[in-house]
């Protein structure tokens, strides 16, 4: 993934103004890519992320539509932390995520139909993804605006590329297609691959797959990043 | 009949963890030990027999196109579906409250048991997951709805009190370091998957 973000060019900045594309910024986007991933370390956002992998071009939309309410959502919750009473806030913060999402919904059902059809229920339940409260309750509430819209770009960014490595094994190995390309040959009519018997595997594409794939990448992971390994 | 069929296989077959990974969240953190996993389970199966009737009417009797005719003729071509996803969260959220309040109240060793895990379930995705599942699937009455609120509640339980069973018995196990915690209970889940699709296709 090239996410890594350019750093503005370092005029000599007088004022006492953060830059904004600091040091601190550039963290803020690339923690969440692996040290601090939503999905693998903090274990948010499981719900959604497995049910919509068997093809990547419903796990692109559904990592988009995270993306915009997480960004957005912080954004504006940042914009009214001072005004909403703390007492209240997980209401508050769930009728901006559900308005949010509503009209996700709404523009991909104008958009792209059938995908919307295919991830079904799922758009709605991002509201109870667990990614936008801890994002919105731990980071929003305390922060500025610009830092929270990066944060959430980091954190979504994070979910987002899960989400199409899980697709990518998922669809490649089920259904020998990525984002509905045959790239393994025609299996209908044995070409490529299919003529020297190779098959797609059915067990791929139903849900508990999903689960394993995940632990298999945390498996990685942390064997490459050993400081995550949990205590015995 | 039909209520015990669509039990069974909100119970079995479309099991909220296993076959649509909702509520995976609090599935994967409060599986730690038996005890927490039986707390939580039941009060999932609780809010979700509470709240999935409540929005089955909200669905049926505003919500829907042509729901709001009983008010009279004129308003027989409303649609406010569009504001479902609002509407269901806001009653999930208030009903956890109200719940939480009276079995404060009512039932206060009921409330230590539970304790925590009240406020948790306003977002756990099962919860959500059950009113949008009800909506997708045109339940044709409350009944059947309620049945398949407490069975996907059942499911749910049966999960996450296995899966910490599980988790207790390989606390001595030889994992491997990087797959301890987090990563073993992923590929743990996957296979009890797998072997919950053996009910695939039963029928009472």
């Amino acid at each position: 993934m090239s996410t890594e973000v350019k750093e503005s060019p370092q005029a000599p900045v007088v004022a006492p103004r953060s830059p904004l594309f600091g040091k601190k910024e550039r963290k803020l986007i690339t923690d969440p890519l692996n040290d601090n991933n939503p999905i693998t370390v903090q274990v948010l956002g499981i719900c959604s992320a497995l049910a919509i992998t068997v093809k990547v071009q419903n796990a692109m939309v559904m990592a988009l539509s995270v993306l915009a309410v997480v960004v957005v959502g912080n954004m504006v919750i940042s914009a009214l932390r001072n005004l909403i009473p703390s007492r209240i806030r997980i209401i508050a913060q769930l009728v901006i995520a559900a308005g949010l999402v509503t009209l996700v919904d709404i523009v991909l059902k104008a958009y792209v139909y059938d995908v919307s059809k295919q991830v079904g229920v799922y758009v709605g339940l991002i509201i109870t993804n667990c990614i936008l409260m801890g994002r919105y309750e731990a980071f929003a509430m305390g922060n500025k605006v610009w830092p929270s819209a990066l944060d959430g770009l980091g954190n979504s960014l994070g979910y987002a590329w899960i989400l199409m490595a899980v697709a990518t094994v998922r669809e490649i190995f089920g259904s020998g297609t990525w984002f509905g390309m045959p790239i393994l040959g025609d299996a209908k009519a044995g070409t490529g691959l299919y003529a020297l018997g190779y098959m797609n595997n059915n067990l791929i594409i139903l849900p508990p797959f999903a689960l394993v794939c995940v632990g298999i990448i945390i498996w990685v992971q942390r064997s490459r990043n050993t400081k995550l390994v949990e205590a015995a | 009949m039909n209520l015990v069929n669509i039990f069974v296989k909100a119970i079995f077959i479309e099991n909220m963890i296993f076959a649509y990974f909702l509520g995976m969240c609090s599935y994967l953190a409060v599986s730690k030990t038996v005890k927490t996993a039986l707390g939580l389970g039941a009060a999932v199966i609780f809010v979700l027999g509470v709240t999935v009737p409540v929005n089955y009417l909200l669905e049926n009797y505003v919500l829907k196109e042509g729901a709001l005719s009983w008010l009279g003729p004129q308003f027989a071509a409303v649609d406010l579906s569009f504001l479902s996803f609002i509407m269901f969260i806001a009653v999930v959220a208030a009903i956890v409250q109200l719940v939480e309040m009276i079995v404060e109240k009512f039932a206060p060793a009921l409330y230590g048991a539970l304790g925590i895990f009240l406020p948790l379930i306003a977002v756990n995705c099962s919860i959500l997951g059950g009113a949008l599942f009800m909506q997708e699937r045109q339940y044709s009455n409350i009944a059947e709805a309620t049945s398949f609120a407490v069975g996907s509640g059942v499911g749910w339980f049966l999960a996450i009190v296995a899966i910490a069973a599980i988790r207790e018995k390989i606390r001595y196990s030889h994992i491997p370091a990087p797959l301890r915690g987090l990563g073993i209970t992923f590929i743990l889940t996957g296979l009890m998957g797998i072997a919950f699709m053996a009910f695939m296709g039963i029928k009472i």
